[in-house]
């Protein structure tokens, strides 16, 4: 089997999986969910990393650092805020 | 692709991201789901870190310090009211960075992808326009939110045409890039060889992108706002999986396609709680024939009551239920409201509130307010559930909403005919706190302020709350 095609296969179950974990949020978690989904969205940070690392050529390298920025802002602000907002979530 | 450990270590990180989502779905372990997905993103950032032989380190860490402090700064000082803002600059960062590294990996490519192989071609392209696209739409939808750029519907004639063409040029450019054969085809037509449109060809598909971005969220209102925001939360999911793809990582493929389904998903539910389709939603340009309806406002006689008079009603009500709306965000307005809950609490009265799924800007968000004001999240009844109350409510206490209980969606000729709505009207006395009469984002007149049961309270929402808080102590 192809590599392109092991990709593929990984989406898909992958996506399956979202699909089931999530179909029962109640809508006081929505943004929560929404945050934090958001920030996991950050896993561009890997690639970007992974870019960067071995990065010779200079736009390579100032695409690579722009998107560890980037991607750093949203991964670590967005689990940052969304722990900040369900710690507000209590039952009295 | 890497070595073994390092691909048992994803394998890890992605069980957690799936474990950390599904706790993210109960109120109860919410805070530890948080937890255990971040657990999952420093453990794979760790790995790769390792796994690499890194030539700059100094840049690697200095990146990722600044965007740290940036990212912790704006997460800890950002105001409540304004997370609908701070979600969507997020998620647009989240897709410049999906578009960063596709872009980088073209150039490391020899800034020519049909040497790459069709694959690799494809999924840069994918992943550069989807990544560039959310960039832009969410800055735009920042914009919106903060109130930078216009809340109301931007259109302009031939709109949809003119996004058709641009689509279909990015298609074009987008082939071409991908597939040497579209490549030979299509440069002499730009006067070039198949080998030097490369460079060319793929700044225009970053450009078509970010203005495919702009274009595809100008001409959406803000009461569609939780629509937008949280499509394109998915959008950046799906950039970092196409990113996966181009980088053959797995992590970034199940990460990315686990943020793309909750988007999906949360787009859906907003959806169907406004009774419209997404095509509907996206190229609706909803809005902007209300202004008509607009000319018959003032004309009818309303009741209105000051603090005094709506602090006996409350005061002296058996059950009050408290309809929240966007307008107690703008006024930030929830902490006063608490403390008008809580003395009518201590007087016996019950008090719940009813929160529409779409009420604010982004899905959820009146339930974020009301936590930042201490309120019980068991007090929050959604929408079937506070329906089933209002028949027996005795006040229902509207504050800065207006099309979530606008009865005109029972009315099939209306133009939001059969959006669910909350059945207040039903409840034996409504108080309607709200700055004027005017439509709300669906444009249309109200007939809730108009009925004999409705008193309007006018003002500011946090002014005439503040106001409540004292009449309400001495009532």
């Amino acid at each position: 089997m192809g590599e392109l095609l092991i990709l593929l296969y990984i989406f898909v179950l992958a996506t399956l999986a979202g699909r089931e974990v999530i179909s029962k949020v109640p809508p006081t978690l929505h943004t929560p969910l929404m945050s934090g989904a958001n920030a996991i969205s950050g896993i561009a940070i890997i690639g970007a990393l992974m870019v960067t690392a071995a990065a010779g050529q200079l736009w390579v390298k100032v695409l690579g650092t722009a998107g560890i920025v980037m991607a750093t802002i949203n991964v670590v602000g967005g689990f940052m805020v969304t722990d900040r907002m369900l710690q507000m979530f209590r039952k009295r | 692709m890497e070595n073994t450990i390092t691909q048992i270590v994803y394998l890890i990180s992605a069980v957690l991201f799936v474990s950390g989502i599904k706790l993210l779905s109960s109120p109860a372990t919410a805070r530890s789901g948080n937890a255990r997905a971040s657990l999952a993103m420093l453990l794979a950032i760790v790995v790769t870190l390792l796994d690499h032989e890194i030539l700059n380190w100094t840049t690697v860490l200095a990146a990722m310090a600044a965007g740290a402090v940036i990212g912790g700064l704006l997460a800890r000082y950002i105001e409540m009211t304004a997370m609908p803002q701070l979600v969507a600059v997020f998620n647009g960062f989240g897709g410049g960075a999906s578009a960063a590294v596709a872009a980088a990996e073209f150039v490391r490519a020899g800034g020519s992808s049909p040497s790459l192989g069709v694959d690799v071609g494809v999924t840069i392209v994918l992943s550069t326009l989807i990544g560039a696209v959310t960039f832009s739409g969410s800055l735009i939808a920042f914009g919106k939110l903060q109130g930078v750029v216009t809340g109301k519907p931007v259109t302009f004639p031939l709109q949809k045409t003119f996004n058709g063409l641009l689509f279909l040029l990015t298609l074009l450019v987008g082939a071409s890039l991908a597939h040497v054969a579209v490549a030979d085809a299509v440069a002499p037509l730009v006067g070039m060889g198949g080998l030097e449109i490369s460079g060319p060809f793929f700044l225009t598909l970053v450009v078509a992108a970010l203005i495919l971005g702009v274009l595809l969220v100008i001409p959406i209102g803000g009461a569609d706002m939780p629509v937008v925001v949280s499509l394109l939360n998915s959008y950046s999911g799906i950039a970092a999986a196409t990113t996966g793809f181009v980088l053959n990582n797995y992590i970034l493929i199940i990460a990315g396609s686990l943020v793309g389904a909750a988007g999906l998903i949360l787009t859906q539910l907003m959806c169907k709680a406004m009774n419209r389709s997404l095509g509907n939603v996206a190229f609706g340009a909803f809005g902007t024939e209300g202004q008509t309806a607009k000319a018959k406002t003032g004309e009818r006689p309303v009741r209105d009551v000051d603090a005094e008079q709506a602090a006996m009603v409350l005061a002296y009500a058996g059950s009050v239920a408290v309809v929240p709306g966007y307008g107690l965000a703008v006024a930030q307005a929830q902490h006063e409201l608490k403390k008008v809950c809580d003395l009518l609490e201590d007087r016996g009265v019950t008090v719940r509130f009813g929160v529409h799924p779409v009420a604010g800007r982004m899905p959820g968000h009146m339930n974020v307010l009301l936590a930042e004001a201490d309120v019980s999240y068991d007090k929050l009844l959604d929408l079937d559930d506070i329906n089933a109350e209002f028949d027996s409510t005795d006040v229902v206490l509207i504050v800065g909403a207006n099309d979530v209980v606008n009865p005109a969606a029972r009315d099939p000729d209306s133009v939001i005919a059969g959006m669910p709505i909350l059945d207040v009207d039903k409840a034996r006395t409504v108080i309607v706190m709200k700055r004027s009469l005017s439509p709300g984002f669906a444009g249309i007149d109200n007939d809730l302020f108009y009925m004999d049961n409705t008193l309007m309270f006018f003002g500011d929402a946090r002014d005439q709350m503040t106001e409540l808080v004292k009449e309400v102590r001495e009532a």
